[in-house]
């Protein structure tokens, strides 16, 4: 019986198909989905910031871009998976209130975006999907099996990437 | 300190002291609206609790639960955000009540530039009046920047709030405010996220300090 794995905020959490990984609400914040297609284990991120370099508080390391993939990375080879292997797939980052005056609270959906992307990159993982930006919030499905990630939206749709 | 310490050792007496401010303000509140819309809604603050921000989402319903929040930051000595969110149907209830329209009238489709307007208006109001009732008893000054709002999952727009304080606001203090006019009651929330080091400026004033 496949189960679905709940994830909450500023969380991470691993996955063996057939099971699912969910996790509901991603405003300004990324859901980080990485995979190995060939042995099916998965894991998926609720990433809050782009850089633990300017918290004072680092102790949950799931909530930082940075840190969440060095823990993903460590923990997902440790299960089985080849980091050569390895895929991700991004949702998320979009501006939920609209100011009138410029605020940085506006740009944080895009600079985790990009914090993710480049962390990524960093650690020469491929980004095969991505669903970004907007100003409407994101609940995600990611099927380990398939690799398939499913988008559901309030008025904006739902799509699979 | 962190806040997250200062929020679990509130003594009953300093949660009693922030209910009752949230009750002056509630009051303040509903005479403020009064006078705006020729009608009397009642106002209370029935509860007041701290929660954890991961919480909060449960509280309403769940993180993909349909909301509106109202979001504005407090400046002044003991800075911070405040909150208001509300199911959307309830907000829609609410909507009608303040603009004198049968229940049913508005519903998440035909909300509009007014009914939005009406909503923005009423976290203004609220969250003014609690503010000052706050500084009166403080004797601070806390200044409320204009409001800005949202209306999607309850998660999306708290981690957006959330992502703004990083670390700090692990724990939130919760007002639950009710609205009541004849017959109809309606139920919203209220959330106040200090930054680190306000709650106990806040509490000092108060004479209820650590």
């Amino acid at each position: 019986m496949a189960k679905i794995i709940q994830v909450g905020m500023a969380d991470l959490k691993f996955a063996k198909a057939p099971d699912k990984l969910m996790t509901a609400g991603l405003g300004s914040c990324i859901g980080l989905c990485v995979y190995d297609p060939t042995v099916k284990i998965g894991a998926l991120a609720h990433i809050m910031l782009p850089s633990s370099l300017q918290a004072k508080n680092v102790q949950n390391r799931a909530k930082f871009a940075d840190t969440a993939i060095l823990m993903m990375l460590e923990e997902i080879e440790h299960q089985g998976a080849s980091k050569s292997r390895l895929q991700a797939k991004i949702a998320g980052g979009a501006q939920m209130f609209k100011f009138a005056g410029d605020s940085d609270i506006m740009r944080i959906g895009e600079r985790n975006t990009q914090a993710v992307i480049e962390n990524l990159e960093k650690h020469r993982i491929k980004i095969v999907a991505q669903d970004t930006g907007g100003n409407f919030g994101r609940t995600i499905t990611f099927d380990v099996d398939t690799g398939s990630l499913l988008i559901r939206t309030i008025g904006h749709g739902e799509r699979i990437i | 300190m962190n806040n997250l310490d200062q929020f679990e050792k509130l003594s009953n007496l300093q949660v009693d002291a922030l209910r009752e401010i949230g009750n002056i303000g509630a009051g303040n509140a509903a005479t403020a609206l009064a006078q705006m819309i020729n009608t009397r809604i009642e106002m209370n603050v029935p509860n007041v609790s701290i929660l954890e921000f991961n919480k909060v989402p449960e509280l309403i319903g769940g993180a993909d639960t349909y909301v509106v929040g109202i979001y504005l930051t407090v400046s002044g000595s003991a800075p911070g955000s405040i909150v208001f969110l509300i199911p959307v149907e309830q907000a829609c209830r609410l909507v009608d009540m303040l603009m004198g329209q049968p229940t049913g009238h508005t519903d998440p489709q035909t909300m509009g530039e007014i009914e939005y307007s009406a909503m923005m208006e009423l976290g203004n109001i609220i969250s003014a009046t609690y503010l000052n009732a706050l500084a009166m008893f403080t004797q601070l000054t806390l200044m409320p920047s204009v409001p800005a709002l949202g209306m999607d999952m309850a998660g999306a727009l708290l981690n957006a709030i959330l992502a703004q304080f990083g670390e700090v606001a692990d724990h939130v203090l919760v007002l639950e405010t009710q609205f009541k006019k004849g017959e109809e009651e309606i139920v919203g929330y209220f959330f106040l996220l200090p930054e680190p080091g306000s709650l106990n400026t806040i509490l000092k004033a108060l004479g209820v300090s650590f």
